[in-house]
């Protein structure tokens, strides 16, 4: 028998207690014609012949530790404390399940009250939820609930600077929808095309996105795109895809959006090839019974000791079906657990600090690629974060020649859409050595 | 904070925030520092109200002691049907962190990830070893993510054909994911009637698609009772004459695996939670992931990027003119296919097949070992799970929702309450393949232990919990008055 299954013994007496012969009796039901033979998946295997096959392909893949990375583009690289995934591995968080009966989960309801609480400080939002799927999901729920709160409205303003992906999977949603997406250009800063916006709204328009930092990695003017939004009675929605970016940089909170959502990876989740991160997603009170996913909310128990639990779920599948306000149910609660984690240990000063040190350290490389005459940038001047794009008519090649150097130098924009200028989005944070930075800016100014 | 050990009352941590402390340290800054004010102006914000400022070992005390008031499958039996709470392997934890996988960027260039690209495409050559379909697409994030994408699928296959058909089928013992997925793939739910005996309604199926617009059928095989659908080909059949197409929900694919197949039965399109048949950690709530698996109909709309064998290697595939688009950033919950790959792997075909066989000998021993104490709305013979009600338990006025929280006092988590719908008090109990004998038993003694006190003490039942960190919750009040965060 298998180690992860009972024994014989127990086989043989289950089907004793049960009256039949064999386990065959009990899948009576299932007809011939549906039947399969034996699977060729193999015969079991013991935990070290698993791993030498693991072992075989994840020393097929080379880590960005392998060189000086720059890589980011929608998943960053930051301090990962320890802590956070000791605690993760315990088996009560994560070989427990969604807490549906709350007397027995008072440990992950506590941890998501929290994660709340610390999505909120962040974008300056009153509710956030349990978390969604990863950022570009959590766009789409921010458009889906301006689709509900909008009525007849069907139009979505996208700004053409949302990272790729976000849009692709937006498209993906809203042509089920019947909504229709129009792209919203960025002017010759690389911002969202404020002045253009006028425009390019009006009555049928329920949402206005922009990200900030964009996909170029520059800070988007906020406040004037709320402003327009609000114009023509459509809601305001801000991505953030960069999330440690809001350690430093006024949320769109502060100017009225009514939707502030996004990813955490970057604080500290591994890369994992792409997943699972977190979503997130925080928005005005007025929109609370429109929001999707779970919430946890505080109460008090009989005895009068406070307490969380699960609420507000007449908006969510199992209960509204076909009139959910979302059809998630599991969502990425352990990885919501493990940012709260790494939140809590940052703390006040920590959120800043990791910001500002991401900060210089791009605007340090920024600069030295800024001196050589031979480099330019796409946007140069524009304000941003840790990330920026280098103007390149072969960035692919470009990158090519770095890796002969021990430099993955960026993300080429021509391998994340085509309608993005030719270059490299370079992001550079703290974990990027003095050292790796200095090698970098000669390695771009021999090669370009 | 107060009392003592495990049972330790702790505040939030935003609570026990003291000015000065931390629990981090960063590299040292050996660049200038850059003054913000002076390079991002007034889009600087301040300092952020609110969060704590605590040290290391404050962190870990706060989070162990929360972990402490859980129940978990590490514990004990977690029978909450539907949701296949089976044990989470460790070597997959193991596995999952290796740098070559944990550390691995998405957008890294090809060469670099060969080993990530061979173990996905190992994965969908198992899932389609298991299911018997075409292809699979391991982007989508979750089972509920997988149904959506499934039926965005069949819608694009319909477009393509030219046909606006736009009614889906759904039985009344679904899942509340598929009529909420149907919905957002742009389609109307019509709902059928189950049978008597709990299954599908044939003759409702084919009266439905006479009337004409059906795009498709989502079905759950075996049901939310348990139950195999016997006419599942039947029904197929009834679909594909009329150019519909069959959905199947693989929640349920626990009961089955190595026993049949999907494709067998017809499916166009069925989503795996990975999460459920396939072992990586239900996480509190996820992440999970939903992969789905297409017959040769559908695989031109699958999701991109496809992973594609190119000479000696892989590559991410965007060749796809008819695909769907994409249903989430990159290329799916990455580090949970590692850990389905190993589960399959350690299992082998043979132990796949006992894995199946151990969960639905486990469900009928619960069965047998009940059905003396509680009411049995449906005879049918059950697979993975069994669900019973509290029609017996009514009379001394304990419902199944006091029996689900005297169980917390007997040391097990609750089955899953009220679901489905059709059955009313409805108490569904999937306990895995992974319980012992001696395990089996303790849960139905303690279900025939309350039983016995709904008969002879019945307030003691519905007085509880009383053994767990928290009693019962006023969960009207938390609905009628949110307090969703911590405010100072």
């Amino acid at each position: 028998m298998h180690r992860y299954l009972a024994g014989e013994a127990d086989r043989r007496a289950m089907l004793e207690a049960i009256g039949v012969a064999s386990v065959e009796e009990l899948f009576a039901d299932i007809p011939a014609a549906v039947r399969v033979g034996e699977l060729p998946l193999g015969p079991a295997r013991s935990e070290d012949e698993v791993r030498r096959e693991f072992w075989a392909y994840a020393l097929r893949n080379t880590t960005p530790e392998c060189a000086a990375s720059f890589l980011g583009a929608g998943v960053y690289r930051h301090t990962v404390p320890a802590v956070a995934d000791a605690l993760l591995q315990r088996g009560e968080f994560f070989t427990a399940y969604t807490p549906y009966q709350p007397e027995v989960s008072q440990g992950t309801l506590q941890a998501i009250f929290e994660f709340q609480t610390f999505v909120c400080q962040l974008t300056e939002q009153d509710v956030a939820n349990a978390s969604l799927y990863d950022g570009a999901t959590a766009v789409v729920e921010a458009v889906l609930l301006a689709g509900r709160v909008g009525g007849s409205r069907r139009r979505v303003v996208v700004a053409e600077s949302l990272h790729p992906d976000y849009r692709r999977v937006l498209e993906t949603y809203c042509s089920a929808q019947g909504m229709e997406v129009t792209p919203l250009p960025w002017d010759r800063a690389g911002m969202a095309d404020v002045e253009a916006l006028p425009r390019l709204v009006g009555e049928d328009v329920c949402a206005v996105v922009v990200q900030s930092p964009n996909v170029f990695g520059i800070v988007e003017p906020l406040a004037a795109v709320a402003e327009a939004a609000r114009g023509c009675g459509a809601l305001a929605v801000q991505a953030v895809a960069e999330a440690t970016s809001l350690g430093l940089l006024v949320p769109g909170g502060r100017f009225g959006f009514d939707v502030v959502c996004g990813d955490l990876q970057a604080f500290g989740v591994p890369p994992a090839f792409g997943g699972p991160h977190v979503g997130f997603f925080a928005a005005r009170e007025r929109h609370l019974r429109q929001m999707p996913g779970r919430l946890v909310g505080e109460t008090v128990d009989r005895a009068g000791r406070r307490a969380f639990v699960l609420t507000l779920a007449t908006r969510e599948q199992h209960i509204r079906r076909a009139k959910a306000t979302s059809n998630i149910c599991t969502n990425h609660g352990l990885v919501a657990l493990y940012v709260a984690i790494v939140l809590s240990l940052l703390g006040k000063r920590g959120v800043r600090e990791l910001a500002v040190a991401s900060h210089s350290v791009a605007e340090f490389v920024k600069a030295g690629i800024g001196r050589s005459g031979k480099l330019a940038l796409v946007f140069p001047g524009s304000p941003t974060y840790n990330e920026f794009l280098l103007r390149h008519d072969d960035p692919e090649g470009l990158l090519q020649r770095l890796r002969g150097q021990g430099i993955l130098g960026g993300v080429p924009t021509t391998r994340l859409a085509p309608h993005l200028p030719p270059g490299v989005l370079i992001a550079a944070t703290e974990q990027n050595t003095t050292d790796e930075c200095l090698r970098l800016i000669a390695a771009l100014e021999a090669v370009a | 904070m107060s009392g003592q050990g495990t049972r330790v009352r702790e505040g939030l941590i935003f609570e026990r925030s003291s000015p000065g402390r931390v629990g981090y340290q960063l590299p040292r800054l050996e660049v200038p520092l850059v003054d913000p004010a002076v390079t991002l102006g007034g889009s600087l914000r301040g300092e952020i109200d609110g969060l704590p400022e605590v040290s290391e070992v404050d962190v870990v005390r706060h989070f162990t002691r929360l972990s402490k008031w859980n129940y978990s499958v590490d514990e004990g039996l977690y029978p909450l049907g539907s949701c296949t709470m089976k044990y989470n392997p460790r070597i997959n934890e193991e596995l999952a962190r290796l740098p070559g996988f944990a550390h691995l960027h998405p957008l890294q260039p090809a060469d670099q990830v060969q080993g990530a690209l061979a173990l996905m495409w190992e994965l969908e050559q198992a899932l389609l070893a298991i299911t018997g379909m075409a292809r699979v697409t391991l982007q989508p994030a979750a089972g509920a993510q997988g149904e959506l994408t499934g039926m965005l699928m069949i819608r694009r296959a319909l477009e393509k054909r030219g046909e606006r058909r736009r009614v889906v089928l759904i039985p009344d013992s679904a899942h509340g994911t598929n009529p909420a997925s149907a919905v957002f793939a742009g389609f109307e739910v019509l709902e059928i009637a189950s049978t008597p005996e709990g299954t599908l309604d044939v003759e409702a199926v084919r009266r439905a698609v006479a009337k004409g617009g059906v795009a498709a059928l989502m079905a759950t095989v075996p049901n939310t009772l348990g139950v195999f659908e016997p006419a599942i080909g039947e029904v197929a059949q009834i679909l594909h004459d009329d150019g519909a197409f069959l959905y199947l929900d693989g929640a349920n694919l626990n009961a089955f695996v190595g026993i049949a197949s999907p494709g067998k039965m017809g499916a166009d399109a069925l989503h795996i939670n990975l999460h459920k048949t396939f072992s990586t950690p239900h996480g509190g709530g996820g992440p999970g992931a939903g992969p789905v698996a297409v017959s040769a109909a559908l695989e031109p709309y699958l999701p991109i990027p496809t992973v594609e064998r190119e000479g000696d290697g892989f590559v991410l595939s965007y060749d796809r003119p008819e695909s769907i688009g994409k249903v989430r950033g990159f290329y799916g919950n990455f580090a949970m296919l590692v850990r389905a790959l190993a589960y399959i792997r350690s299992l082998g075909g043979d132990g796949l097949r006992a894995m199946a066989e151990g969960a639905v000998l486990a469900a009928n021993y619960v069965r047998k070992g009940l059905e003396g104490d509680y009411h049995l709305p449906y005879q049918r013979p059950t697979l993975h799970e069994v669900v019973f009600d509290d029609s017996r338990q009514k009379p001394f006025g304990v419902t199944n929702v006091d029996i689900a929280k005297r169980l917390l006092d007997y040391g097990f988590h609750a089955p899953t309450m009220s679901f489905p719908l059709i059955v009313h008090g409805a108490m569904m109990i999937e306990p895995t393949e992974s319980e012992s004998l001696g395990e089996l038993d303790a849960f139905i003694h303690a279900m025939r232990e309350i039983a016995r006190e709904a008969r002879e003490t019945p307030e003691v039942v519905r007085q509880a919990p009383e053994s767990t960190p928290v009693q019962r919750l006023d969960e009207v009040r938390a609905a009628r008055s949110p307090v969703l965060r911590w405010r100072r």
